[in-house]
């Protein structure tokens, strides 16, 4: 690969690969993200893979990251001259050999598709792309467009802009949709003070958990006083029920590294970072080889498009440990130490990594950067609420119809994406909360269900934005097992440093778990209030310091489900487990013998058709019997 | 042990202090757990004190200093899972083979580890083998999953 | 220098100070348990919060790390920061319910009894044994490991460690008396950290004064020492240096 110096050379490219991307021949794309592999697309890629050559065919195959629609992976597009996109659904192997057999004659599978795509914006540029259309199937006339399409109607893809579109291991097609042009016109053409300004101006805000302004942080990064400055990418995705940074990397790498040396020539720094989550291997693989071809054309490296600017980016994998979220943990594990926190009376964008002015930012503000600047902070501070602009990611995961990730402008109300983009509660169960922000985050009940979702409403009700995790819960979710689900979450990943955190968390726990056992005690409640109040004042970092939200939030608005489990030894959702009991409706049993040939503990007695029971002595409510009735006899009480 | 692999991979970190974490995920690998013989050299290759090194060792989920079993069994703990009865599924596992969670058997078969979150939440709940992942697992089929793994 | 109120007195402290410096200096007394002036400041207890008002706005925090500002007014024993000091004390004391110097410390704030399960811990994870064995004797012999409640300070494998001079640093900082330092004949032991250690015996007095490994040590790290420093234990030194002075003096009274 050659060095790319000047804009001509990249213009060139990029009319080159657009042709790739709408190509004159037909292209599949397989969505290949971590998700998308765990519910079998690598089978389906293979099987295309072999097809293809099998019958020699013309067929431009790739792999893509993850378009957001998780519940209905594997995903297959296939762009055909003279057709619109169109989006397969829930592929396996069986399935896409007979859509391949039916694409060769012309013809398509209309049960299958997902949706379909007429023309593609371009938002980078502003313009649209139609397919030039003729000779389609009938069949697809019905197909719902994508702008239309429930899941993707009120979306906004902005840092998922490519995603599931481009090959991610393939920075030409990520330049063909327009990347690395705006690094070209702010290198060239801008001062760092104007980039800044252009952030502040554009209202972004940390995508990561506090919403800490952008523009100002670089701000005080660029003047902070030293010769060295450092940039960070935190890429430690650590919210339970969060994957958004995942997929964009997986699906998008360049976006963040393109943002990342915009910021980075904005601050003055010459060495980036990112910090990565070792449990995600295949996002770590995909950055690398982003890493090089970006060097390769020398976006990275010793003066970048000639403009006498040097940049180069590290990835450091992390260790697996939540707390180093934190900025301070994240910089002592850069620095190979153990991820502890420290005060921060000075600031990491005064003395950050290895006490030098650092500027850390996630995953997803660094991709949005790119985009801001191509399209200006008057066109970006447009979309969203007054304090908080944009778009965020959320993934909608739980007790959800459509599970996935989904990127809404701010201000959009909770009912609208719980109800009209995910589809609602499945199973005819009844909504009872949804959790946002993760373990710092809280509980939000069903009468707040037309709250506008944005960093102050969330914060306002005892929840916050933290990385975009929802996780909806309906009615058979106990609101106090959630709750010790977070704390015990949170006494493991606790560095342990700081007694209000460490014994703090390990006291609380203890407190729910009695609750939960059936064996709390008039008090708890006051006491779980006030030592909920010392460790958020006194913890050292932020981890503790927001520990006590999911009790706090949960006590807000679920304070009878606690009551309930301390004076009627009662769990109303049914799940914990000392406190509930398991019988067969013997009158409508019809002696089937499932649950008695699936019962680990041979608890359940009676003969075919016969009805059978349960011996109390010996059942461990392992609920086995409970998922597989048929006859929905087994109850709980 | 051979330790010309543990000096190739001190060397590949430039033998880096701040590579430590790296340089112990890399040994990791090698071995699948962190044996003391290769943290003794480590020190000796990096000059610096062991408990810097233990410290980072314990101090994160991924390390281990005690052998793993011949496949490892990661059950996500995520929220997603967790309102999915991820717990009965991690129950049934127990049950199965007749370990607690952070145990390995004894015939080194298996080792029985909780992992915060996959990021696979669309398939909750979530167990993963080695590499491969299973999705939407029921206690029923925990039996015939653990059979594909000897 | 820097002005700020502390219990409604006006202080000056120099810049980089922390609040608990500029208190002590004054006379106003911080509790602590993890803080000593020779170590780096690690705010790990969280016994010295004190609350910090800077206009409308008012927050916890550590005296021990927070470096005194223009301007603000601090206050180390306002109902917020006893409410906050006494369930810390609270939870250490579950923690450590035997150790005196917690159950005094409690006992101050009002506590007899936490209202939590009891554990029996005899350390409470300040650290200063970590800090004063990097930061002082140089060698690390113990550090932190695991995490969380898992956390614990112990040698690596938990057997003797092979850098452990036996010198008692630990001991002597320690604030709960969870690490003792003990002389059996010509053995120092430091129980908890498994060490056991041989010492030297004194060329003049035949006492034993100091483990070998110590004493080689330090003969290393700084050679300019006289030969007799690790010969002769402090109290025979002590006569040596005596016994010189005498000679001298009466060489002087002689010929001068």
């Amino acid at each position: 690969m050659n060095k790319i110096e000047n804009l001509e050379h990249l213009k060139k490219i990029k009319e080159e690969n657009l042709k790739l991307i709408f190509p004159k021949k037909t292209r599949i794309l397989v969505g290949m993200a971590s998700c998308g592999l765990a519910s079998g697309a690598g089978e389906v890629f293979q099987v295309l893979a072999e097809e293809i050559k099998r019958r020699n065919l013309d067929i431009t195959l790739v792999q893509s990251g993850c378009a957001g629609f998780c519940e209905k992976e594997p995903l297959v597009d296939i762009m055909k001259p003279g057709w619109p996109r169109i989006s397969y659904c829930e592929m396996n192997s069986k399935k896409i050999r007979k859509i391949i057999e039916l694409l060769l004659k012309g013809k398509v599978e209309k049960d299958w598709i997902l949706a379909k795509a007429e023309e593609e914006e371009l938002l980078l540029e502003g313009t649209r792309r139609p397919y030039p259309l003729n000779g389609i199937p009938e069949e697809l006339e019905e197909i719902l467009p994508y702008k239309y399409h429930p899941f993707y109607e009120k979306q906004l893809k902005i840092a998922m802009r490519n995603c599931g579109f481009i090959d991610p291991e393939n920075i030409d097609e990520y330049i063909a949709r327009g990347g690395y042009s705006t690094l070209y016109k702010v290198l060239i053409q801008c001062d760092p003070d104007q980039v800044i300004e252009e952030i502040t101006k554009s209202g972004l805000r940390g995508r990561g958990g506090g919403g800490f302004p952008t523009g100002r942080k670089w701000h005080y990064c660029r003047n902070a006083p030293g010769d060295i400055r450092y940039v960070v990418c935190n890429a430690d995705e650590g919210d339970p029920g969060a994957y958004m940074d995942r997929s964009v990397l997986e699906g998008d790498p360049h976006s963040v590294l393109e943002g990342m040396i915009i910021g980075a020539y904005a601050i003055g720094s010459n060495e980036g970072y990112i910090y990565i989550r070792a449990e995600y291997p295949l996002a770590v693989q995909t950055l690398r080889k982003a890493i090089k071809q970006a060097e390769d054309y020398g976006f990275l490296g010793k003066n970048i498009f000639n403009s006498g600017f040097d940049f180069s980016i590290q990835i450091n994998r992390g260790g697996g440990a939540f707390v180093c979220g934190e900025s301070t943990a994240l910089m002592a594990s850069i620095e190979g130490k153990v991820g502890e926190p420290r005060a921060k009376h000075i600031h990491t964008v005064e003395s950050g990594l290895w006490e030098k002015p650092t500027n850390l930012n996630n995953v997803e503000t660094w991709a949005n950067v790119p985009l801001i600047i191509a399209k200006g902070a008057d066109w970006y501070s447009k979309i969203g609420t007054r304090d908080s602009k944009g778009t965020k990611i959320f993934s909608l995961v739980g007790k959800i119809e459509n599970t996935g990730l989904v990127e809404v402008p701010m201000g959009i109300t909770l009912r609208e994406i719980i109800y009209d983009i995910g589809g609602g509660v499945p199973g005819r169960k009844k909504f009872k909360a949804v959790q946002t922000g993760g373990p710092s985050g809280g509980c939000i009940p069903e009468e707040l269900i037309d709250l506008p979702v944005d960093f102050e409403e969330l914060s306002r009700v005892g929840s916050m934005m933290g990385s975009g995790g929802m996780i909806v819960m309906d009615e058979d979710t106990c609101m106090v097992d959630i709750a010790k689900y977070f704390l015990s979450f949170l006494q493991d990943e606790s560095c342990g440093k700081c007694t209000s955190c460490r014994e703090g968390i390990k006291r609380m726990l203890q407190i729910l778990t009695r609750i939960t056992q059936g064996k709390g005690r008039e008090g708890d409640i006051e006491l779980l209030e006030e030592l909920s109040q010392v460790v958020a004042e006194t913890s050292l970092c932020a981890l503790g310091q927001t520990a006590p939200n999911p009790v706090l939030s949960t006590l807000r608005y679920f304070r009878d489900e606690y009551e309930a489990h301390i004076k009627d030894k009662k769990c109303p959702a049914k799940v914990c487990k000392d406190l509930i009991t398991y019988f067969i409706d013997e009158e409508a049993c019809r002696g089937c013998l499932v649950c008695k040939k699936l019962c680990p503990q041979e608890a359940i007695t009676g003969e075919r058709k016969e009805p059978h029971r349960i011996n109390q002595d010996k059942c461990i409510k392992c609920g086995i019997c409970l998922e597989n009735c048929k006859f929905d006899v087994i109850k709980v009480e | 042990m051979d330790l010309e692999v543990i000096d190739k991979i001190a060397d590949r970190y430039k033998r880096k202090e701040s590579a430590l974490i790296g340089i112990l995920q890399d040994i990791q690998a090698q071995y699948n757990y962190l044996p003391k013989e290769a943290l003794l050299h480590i020190r000796e290759r990096l000059s610096i004190p062991l408990t810097h090194i233990l410290g980072v060792a314990t101090f994160y989920n991924i390390f281990t200093l005690k052998p793993r079993g011949r496949h490892l069994i990661n059950v996500c703990m995520g929220t997603a899972c967790h309102v999915k009865g991820v717990v009965r599924i991690l129950e049934k596992i127990e049950r199965e083979l007749g370990i607690k969670t952070g145990e390995t058997t004894a015939d080194l078969r298996f080792s029985l580890e909780p992992i915060r979150c996959l990021g696979c939440c669309s398939l909750a709940p979530v167990v993963k083998i080695d590499g491969d992942i299973y999705g939407k697992v029921k206690q029923e089929k925990v039996s015939r999953i653990l059979k594909k793994y000897e | 220098m820097i002005k700020l109120t502390i219990d409604n007195r006006e202080v000056e402290a120099r810049e980089g100070a922390t609040i608990l410096e500029a208190a002590r200096k004054v006379g106003i007394e911080i509790p602590t348990l993890c803080y000593h002036q020779a170590l780096t400041a690690y705010g790990a207890c969280r016994v010295c919060t004190v609350e910090i008002i800077r206009k409308e706005w008012s927050r916890l925090s550590t005296a021990c790390t927070y470096p005194v500002q223009k301007g603000i007014e601090v206050k180390t024993n306002s109902e917020k920061v006893k409410r906050a000091r006494k369930m810390i004390l609270e939870m250490l004391l579950a923690r450590c319910p035997n150790v005196k110097k917690i159950k005094d410390l409690a006992r101050d704030m009002g506590i007899e009894k936490p209202r939590f399960e009891l554990d029996n811990e005899e350390c409470i994870l300040c650290g200063l044994c970590v800090r004063v064995c990097e930061e002082i004797v140089g060698v690390s012999a113990i550090a932190f490991f695991n995490r969380g409640t898992e956390r614990e300070v112990n040698t690596p494998y938990e057997i003797n460690s092979d850098v452990c001079l036996g010198c008692g640093a630990c001991a002597v900082v320690c604030p709960t008396e969870a690490i003792k330092a003990e002389d059996i004949k010509e053995i120092r032991k430091i129980p908890l950290w498994h060490t056991e250690l041989k010492k030297r015996k004194c060329r003049l007095c035949g006492e034993f004064f100091a483990p070998e490994v110590e004493i080689d040590f330090l003969k290393k790290k700084d050679a300019r020492l006289g030969e007799e420093i690790f010969e002769t234990c402090p109290s025979c030194r002590k006569k040596e240096l005596g016994n010189k002075i005498l000679y001298t003096n009466s060489r002087r009274r002689k010929y001068v």
